[in-house]
């Protein structure tokens, strides 16, 4: 697709896409007034900062950026993990209360 | 990023600021892979985005997640950051352009290193005989500072679930302590209603 003499192409769509849902999840990152706001707001930033990369990859010839993308959403969920079990349990070390009790 | 940073600094939550410090932190390993320094890139995700967040809310948990608030920001840190700012971008001022092939880095040793490390030390792989040959004092140097490093964290945390150890008890007896006084949490005020 040929707009104004610069070629455009799928990538460069999905880019900007990308970009604008970043600022909107970010947005509720700073203001979320809950702290689950909070934590989904970073969680779906961290998926954006993935399909960023491996659009990036994409729009600059090196697919295999597609493997960095995939140790950042490893990161991203983990660090999930670990967010949202301190907010349940308080802590993140061994359970105080009962046997298996936040052990994830 | 700068509005992230912006905003940790105004925040006053401290589990917000968590949060945000992660996501400014893989924001910045973006930055490095778009800069093409991919394995700068993995530690600043690995480290600064995975790690260091667990060890803050690990700190949070321990103590309180309200930060105080001072009344008046200190001028003198505001231009004292501003100056160090001013005076490290004036450095970049001298550095070569990025991508410049004619940079002192790719001109100095680099190309003898391509050239003759092969025949000089023998792995097939330049980066390993650099590391392991020409920086060997520098490599071992790194390996003792790490070694260290693990010893010394080994030494402080690894011996607390030790019952015979003297400390052990005292740390029980605060954690009695604290069971005495705790309030209950809204599954025990559930458990006791029902």
């Amino acid at each position: 697709m040929t707009i104004a003499g610069l070629t455009i192409s799928m990538f460069d769509i999905a880019m900007i896409a990308v970009l604008v849902s970043m600022a909107l999840s970010l947005f509720r990152a700073f203001v979320g007034p809950t702290v689950f706001d909070r934590i989904l707001a970073v969680n779906v930033t961290g998926t954006l900062t993935v399909l960023l990369i491996s659009i990036y990859g994409f729009l600059d010839g090196r697919p295999d950026f597609l493997d960095i993308g995939l140790l950042y959403a490893l990161i991203n969920f983990i660090g999930t993990i670990a967010v949202t079990k301190y907010v349940k349990y308080q802590d993140l070390g061994d359970p105080l209360e009962g046997p298996d009790e936040g052990d994830v | 990023m700068a509005a992230t940073a912006y905003y940790l600094t105004r925040l006053r939550n401290l589990f917000a600021v968590v949060m945000l410090s992660g996501v400014y932190s893989l924001f910045a390993a973006a930055l490095y892979m778009v800069l093409d320094a991919v394995d700068v890139a993995f530690t600043e995700a690995a480290v600064g985005a995975g790690i260091s967040t667990v060890l803050m809310l690990g700190t949070l948990s321990m103590t309180t997640d309200k930060e105080k608030v001072r009344k008046k920001p200190p001028l003198t840190a505001l231009i004292l950051v501003f100056m160090t700012g001013g005076v490290l971008v004036y450095g970049t001022f001298d550095m070569p352009r990025y991508g410049d092939p004619n940079a002192p880095i790719h001109q100095h040793v680099a190309n003898r290193f391509i050239e003759r490390s092969g025949e000089e030390v023998g792995p097939p792989n330049i980066v390993t005989s650099v590391l392991a040959s020409y920086r060997g004092y520098d490599t071992l140097g790194e390996t003792a500072v790490v070694f260290t490093a693990a010893v010394g964290v080994l030494i402080i945390i690894g011996r607390s679930k030790d019952r015979s150890m003297p400390n052990a008890k005292a740390v029980r007896r605060r954690e009695e302590d604290d069971d005495i006084t705790h309030e209950p949490s809204a599954k025990e005020k559930e458990d006791a209603s029902s």
